[in-house]
């Protein structure tokens, strides 16, 4: 069940919008599509879902109909056609009414320049949903306070926003949209008007805030690496069709189009690659109660120096080196219990980022043991692995994208782009 | 030679466009009278009780008033200028009327804003009302002032009343205007902001986009009382009484004293009314947190 469902919408501005829906439905490009018609495609053909609890994000430069878009998910702007489900109620039918009060209970929206009232308080800013819903002051003050408190305003409550800095003004616009209770977050632009070391506090206040409140976010932005840093989903619009939804990983290595590598080309991949993208099948894995023969002969087998050892659930033990297991046949031992070391390889998690392996790298003596959520042994990475994982991720060279094993390779988008992107 | 000689002017077909609204005004005195009568009435319940409050009571005591006003909206030193300035018109001897005239233009003006502000708050609401609104006001605003007075007379016959209505259709049209572009100009964001939270129109309305115009409402409150000042003197015609007798009396006489008085007098109601309704409007929140936005900037 997802949060939010969106089938092939549009957004026409100008006349003669259901001749341009017409003509924009077969795929051909916004430009060709409308020649000679007195209207102008916003959004074109969008279908996507959001899944509850997500972080999705909407990315595209100006033009490309992101605000548009967001704009219609609450109805603020009416689709030319196509569908909107919030939590299974279509909202392009509801009447006014029961559209206001759907955006009471369910949406609520922090805007790019911040649209905080400049003759309320920061308190009554950050209580304004509920006094539109009707609450008495005392509860709304105590709400306004809380939300207020999770993003560390509360000794601001009785300033007026322009005492605020901008980075400050706009914890307060996501506290106002917090202090609503709704579990739907659309955030448009949301950090874009502030510089960026301000950008990135905000950043890790929203993300250290989704961790606690699990809300269902939809974050549009202009900015690929804030989408990266953000988005658990990604969908990259360009003239108002969405061209791939997918994860950070997904769109760094398997780009639907050129339009999209391009995009990403300048991307810092060792921040968005993680450990289980690059790395590679363990060769030489024994269960702790093999004996040392078996492993003397994968030893042999794999002509490396070191083995693997799981045990019981195939839980990560250790390795096993050439030496112990000498002295495993010397001392003519049944099993490998024992002889198993943790000093010669490093741990790490499949999300660590290839950022952050670097280091493990150099110190581990052998290839870095990347270990799942259950502790078993998902992968190893060599340092040469880790290395042309670097290369590969380049600028310039997009093209020689080998199929990872944590991004099993979708189809070719390229032909149908915006259709087949429902993820 | 007159230019109905050329043939093909000769030919242009006449347009009796006065006779029509002549006898347009003629229907409306006749089927209407009672109407322009109650409306008489109402007029005068509401100016006759001001002027004679005005005048029933001491000079000092409105000049005292008028100042602590400036006092409070500006500071002693504009309420040092307007005692002085108001103290002077009393030294002359035409007190009683210029407040007849204040009497009257804050009459004018309160029924002007009372029609003007609410007609603006529903063609900004209101795109095609705004396109009909649009060329009424222009025509409301450069018809020559003194032509509302002829069927003023007509309906209402002479007196304060004629003078009062024909000020209130000359100084609607920038109260209208000025509302108009105060709601507009309101950030569009911030409307967003409160519809997205679910606020019904008349919230987004009230709450929210009417304080955030007020700034710009208060500047059409003012220019409203501005041209009732100017059009109080030219009702003066129709025997409305008040500064615009004394200086179309001194105009007939040719007396240059009494009217330069006149004028004086007019001068400083019109500066102290000024300064007055313009600082009102910067004590409001919303025009606060914008000048302080503005000095930020």
């Amino acid at each position: 069940m997802s949060a939010l469902a969106v089938q092939s919408l549009y957004k026409i501005f100008g006349n003669r919008a259901d001749e341009a829906v017409r003509r924009l439905a077969d795929g051909a490009p916004r430009a060709e599509a409308l020649a000679g018609l007195p209207a102008t495609a916003a959004v074109v053909d969008a279908t996507f879902e959001v899944r509850p609890g997500e972080i999705f994000v909407v990315m595209g430069l100006s033009g490309s109909g992101k605000s548009t878009l967001i704009r219609m998910l609450n109805g603020l702007l009416r689709p030319t056609s196509g569908s909107v489900r919030v939590d299974g109620v279509e909202l392009t039918s509801l009447k006014p009414a029961a559209l206001r009060k759907l955006r009471r209970d369910k949406i609520s929206m922090v805007f790019q320049h911040f649209a905080l009232m400049p003759h309320r308080t920061v308190a009554e800013n950050a209580g304004y949903a509920l006094e539109v819903a009707g609450l008495p002051k005392p509860e709304r003050r105590e709400r306004a306070m809380e939300a207020l408190r999770m993003v560390g305003l509360t000794e601001w409550a009785d300033n007026l926003p322009h005492d605020l800095s901008g980075g400050m003004r706009q914890r307060v616009g996501l506290a106002r949209a917090l202090a609503a209770g709704t579990d739907i977050l659309l955030m448009d632009e949301a950090f874009s008007a502030l510089d960026p070391l301000i950008r990135r506090e905000i950043q890790d206040q929203l993300l250290e805030l989704q961790a606690e409140l699990g809300k269902t976010i939809i974050f549009i932005t202009h900015d690929l690496n804030e989408a990266m840093r953000l988005g658990d989903r990604i969908a990259v619009m360009r003239d108002g069709r969405i061209v791939q939804i997918g994860t950070a990983e997904e769109i760094l290595t398997d780009p639907a189009n050129g339009y999209v590598a391009q995009f990403v080309a300048d991307v810092d991949r060792t921040r968005i690659l993680t450990a289980a993208s690059v790395m590679e099948k363990p060769h030489q894995v024994l269960d702790v109660g093999a004996g040392p023969r078996v492993a003397a002969k994968a030893l042999r087998d794999t002509q490396t120096s070191v083995v693997y050892v799981t045990g019981p659930g195939k839980r990560f033990l250790g390795t096993v080196t050439e030496d112990e297991v000498l002295r495993a046949l010397r001392e003519n031992r049944t099993n490998l219990d024992g002889h198993v070391v943790t000093d010669q390889v490093r741990t790490v998690t499949e999300d660590t980022s290839v950022a952050d392996l670097f280091a493990d790298c150099a110190e581990s003596r052998h290839p870095v043991a990347v270990l799942d959520d259950r502790g078993r042994l998902a992968g190893v990475i060599p340092r040469i692995t880790l290395l042309s994982a670097l290369a590969s991720a380049t600028p310039d060279e997009p093209a020689p994208v080998e199929p990872s094993p944590a991004a099993p390779a979708p189809a070719d988008l390229d032909a149908a782009a915006g259709k087949e992107m429902s993820a | 030679m007159s230019l109905r000689e050329f043939p093909l002017d000769a030919a242009l077909p006449r347009v009796p466009l006065g006779e029509w609204v002549e006898s347009a005004v003629d229907w409306a005195t006749r089927t209407l009278g009672p109407v322009f009568d109650a409306i008489t009435a109402g007029v005068e319940a509401l100016v006759g009780p001001l002027e004679q409050l005005l005048n029933g009571v001491p000079a000092v005591a409105v000049v005292a008033v008028l100042a602590g006003l400036g006092w409070w909206l500006r500071g002693w030193k504009f309420a040092l200028g307007a005692a002085v300035g108001l103290l002077l018109v009393a030294g002359m001897p035409y007190w009683e009327e210029t407040m007849s005239t204040l009497a009257q233009v804050l009459v004018a003006s309160v029924l002007a804003l009372l029609l003007a502000v609410p007609l603006g708050i529903f063609v900004a609401e209101n795109k095609r009302a705004s396109a009909v609104a649009r060329p009424v006001l222009d025509f409301m605003q450069t018809m020559p002032a003194f032509v509302y007075l002829i069927p003023a007379l007509f309906f209402f016959g002479i007196g304060t009343v004629p003078g009062v209505l024909a000020t209130v259709v000359f100084s609607m049209p920038p109260g209208v205007r000025l509302t108009e572009l105060g709601l507009r100009q309101v950030d569009k964001e911030i409307v967003q902001a409160a519809e997205s939270f679910g606020a019904p129109p008349w919230m987004v309305l009230l709450r929210t986009k009417v304080p955030l115009a007020l700034p710009t409402i208060m500047t059409g409150v003012n220019q409203v009382i501005m041209l009732s000042l100017s059009m109080v003197v030219i009702a003066g015609m129709v025997g409305a009484g008040g500064l615009g007798d004394v200086i179309i009396f001194s105009l007939s006489q040719v007396e240059v004293g009494s009217g330069f008085e006149g004028g004086i007098a007019v001068v400083v109601l019109a500066v102290v009314l000024d300064r007055l309704t313009d600082s009102l409007g910067d004590r409001f929140p919303s025009a606060r947190a914008q000048r302080l936005a503005r000095e930020a900037a």
